[in-house]
């Protein structure tokens, strides 16, 4: 008996719903099993890591609020994915659109209005498009790879941002801290549930994640999205512009980040600091593959992966795991994922050895 | 300016030159073959954080190296289980060797966190690098000297011998190597784990010959900038090396910016943040000259499934 690979004629929808979930399940094991090996206590890392968020009710609203921005960035990234356009500096993005907005902020900071706040965000939106419109630029118009540009970008704008603290952006009153004004009732995101830490954001992540699916599935740009980054040739036969699609692709993505970015600023954060650029923008990779470059997907894996984040912060006090461990499960799954990928695509079949011979 | 200024100048550009160097001459051969890694960044983590443990812990540095090379490639055949046996994303499969490779070394650096590490100085007698001149040429440390003689072995693998003819083969038009009976899945196995056992070396260089310690995140990007630099050489080792010296120079003027006036006209951040930008410039650079004929490998970044 020997195994043989047989491509299938369509990718299977049933397993390319069921290997992300199986990616998780093959993750506790296997990272049980190997932080065990590590020296740590690995049935506790994975019972805090994956199920204490979920079963301590009071933890729920964590879990909204660390979802939220990684749900925002994943749809982006889901959609420039799918074209084949590979923006790896969402992070970079995020930071400029918190800083954009947060300029605007500053600016208004003593004022009050039902206004500042959408425009906050209008600018966290443009910043975060702008700073991806320079990777799409040299991408079109030279054919400079992206991946590479998109990530130069994100080293460059924490420099940005640390200038910025260190002077423009520095609070008069901040006695020396680098850190912006706090922002003020105006500028800040309402609560929207009574008693918890529940901001404005979480709810905008579920509508930006709806919207995103209704234009994706609906319209001619989902559909062409799809055709240029799943068939160039055919796409260009059917008059639809690669550029544009790139163009789209950042654009939406860099926007889609800037906004995680100032709805950050405006909500849990309520300020800019130095230790602004959490990884939300690295991490929210793992988050569009997990979720099938699917906007809804990205809701799911985006309230997967804050389970992680909150569990690791749980684990680091209950059972004295570094919080570096969280990476490593989140890695796991996004590699486990990848490999599954082959049973999406491909059916294995066991095959006789005469069967080979003929 | 001085000469001994230029001296050091100098002497320091070598020395930041040396990591990227070491890492995109791996990534070079990866590319050659046809498989684009993208976690080179992760592997350099690894190669860093081993190298800190193993001389911390028997105060051996070559075997602290030969353990991050080999720790690195082991790192680099996951990538490869993944992509060439499973024939997964590769674009993605390297940024989760990243994301992976960061996360290990946080954990796994913890213990050694802010301890100073004993670095390796030059191969050469110390009488000869007495003055200042000659130090520049006897004076820096090991991985200098290996990253140049690896320039030159690359260079002669790829263009004088068999193995590179057929590596350069695999990665130009897979099928037809297929055809001739090489087997493309095995070279590229070997070229991705050679890649992530240079990306360990790369990584060693910073605890033993950089900064002296371990702290997370240790390479700050350097394993992203060595793959723009593959980009910039055009898959040749000779331009590679002048390439990374070039890189170099641009790192050293945060150091500088720092102690002298002259850099002020510009904030600090500028200076940090000069290096990616000016790989980002450099990209642009390229590819105005050659006018969109590419000379990537032409099956870069594409699986490979044998039929049958």
């Amino acid at each position: 008996m020997q195994f043989r690979l047989e491509k299938r004629q369509e990718p299977s929808k049933l397993l390319q719903v069921l290997t992300p979930i199986g990616a998780v399940l093959v993750t506790m094991v296997l990272g049980g099993i190997i932080f065990t090996l590590l020296g740590y206590d690995g049935l506790g890392a994975v019972r805090e890591i994956f199920l204490s968020p979920l079963l301590n009710a009071y933890k729920w609203q964590d879990l909204a609020v660390k979802a939220a921005p990684l749900i925002i960035i994943a749809v982006g990234l889901s959609i420039a994915y799918r074209a084949n356009v590979w923006n790896i500096g969402a992070e970079g993005q995020y930071i400029v659109g918190a800083i954009a907005g947060t300029g605007v902020g500053i600016l208004t900071n003593d004022m009050t209005g039902w206004w500042i706040m959408p425009l906050m965000m209008l600018a966290g939106v443009a910043g975060g498009a702008a700073y991806a419109a320079v990777p799409a630029l040299l991408r079109v118009r030279f054919r400079v790879n992206e991946i590479l540009t998109t990530l130069m970008l994100t080293y460059a704008s924490v420099y940005l941002l640390n200038y910025l603290l260190a002077g423009p952006f520095k609070s008069p009153t901040s006695m020396g801290q680098p850190q912006t004004v706090m922002f003020s009732a105006d500028q800040s995101l309402p609560y929207i549930i009574p008693g918890t830490i529940v901001q404005l954001n979480a709810l905008l992540a579920v509508i930006v994640a709806l919207v995103a699916w209704l234009v994706f599935s609906r319209f001619v740009f989902g559909f062409q999205v799809r055709v240029v980054g799943a068939a160039p040739h055919a796409a260009r036969y059917g008059g639809f512009s690669a550029d544009r699609t790139v163009w789209l692709a950042m654009l939406i993505s860099g926007g889609l980040a800037g906004f995680a970015g100032i709805l950050e600023a405006m909500g849990p954060v309520g300020r800019l600091i130095l230790q602004f650029p959490a990884g939300y923008g690295f991490t929210a990779i793992i988050v569009a593959f997990l979720g099938r470059l699917h906007p809804l997907g990205a809701v799911l894996a985006g309230l997967m992966v804050a389970i992680t984040f909150v569990g690791g912060e749980m684990a680091q006090i209950t059972i004295q795991l570094p919080f570096a461990a969280v990476g490593i499960f989140q890695a796991m799954m996004l590699f486990l994922l990848l490999a599954s990928d082959i049973l999406v695509r491909y059916r294995v079949r066991s095959v006789r050895r005469a069967e080979i011979a003929t | 300016m001085s000469s001994d200024i230029v001296i050091a100048i100098l002497m320091t550009m070598a020395g930041a030159a040396t990591p990227i160097l070491l890492a995109a001459l791996g990534e070079l051969v990866v590319e050659k073959s046809g498989v684009l890694n993208l976690g080179v960044e992760g592997m350099m983590l690894v190669g860093a954080v081993i190298t800190v443990a193993v001389t911390l812990t028997t105060g051996n540095h070559l075997l602290a190296v030969a353990c991050a090379a080999a720790a690195a490639a082991l790192a680099a055949l996951i990538f490869g289980v993944l992509t060439l046996t499973l024939s997964a994303n590769q674009v993605a499969t390297g940024l989760a060797l990243t994301i992976l490779g960061t996360g290990f070394s946080a954990l796994f650096g913890r213990p050694y966190t802010g301890k100073s590490v004993p670095t390796v100085g030059s191969p050469f007698p110390a009488e000869l690098a007495t003055d200042p001149v000659w130090r520049l040429l006897f004076g820096h440390s090991v991985f200098v000297y290996l990253a140049l003689i690896m320039v030159v072995a690359v260079w002669w693998f790829l263009q004088r011998t068999r193995s590179g003819l057929i590596l350069r083969a695999v990665g130009e038009n897979d099928l037809s190597a297929h055809s001739m009976g090489y087997s493309v899945i095995g070279v590229r196995y070997a070229a991705v784990a050679f890649g992530g056992a240079m990306a360990g070396i790369a990584g060693a260089c910073f605890p033993l010959a950089l900064t002296p310690q371990w702290v997370e995140r240790l390479t700050t990007g350097k394993g992203w900038i060595a793959l723009a630099l593959v980009v910039f050489a055009a898959w040749r080792p000779f331009r590679l090396a002048a390439g990374a010296y070039f890189f170099g120079l641009m790192m050293i003027f945060e150091v500088y910016a720092k102690s002298s006036s002259s850099f002020r006209v510009l904030p600090s951040e500028f200076w940090a943040a000069l290096p990616y930008l000016a790989t980002v410039v450099v990209l642009v650079l390229i590819s105005l000259r050659r006018e969109g004929s590419s000379s990537a490998p032409a099956c870069l970044g594409k699986p490979f499934i044998a039929a049958g």
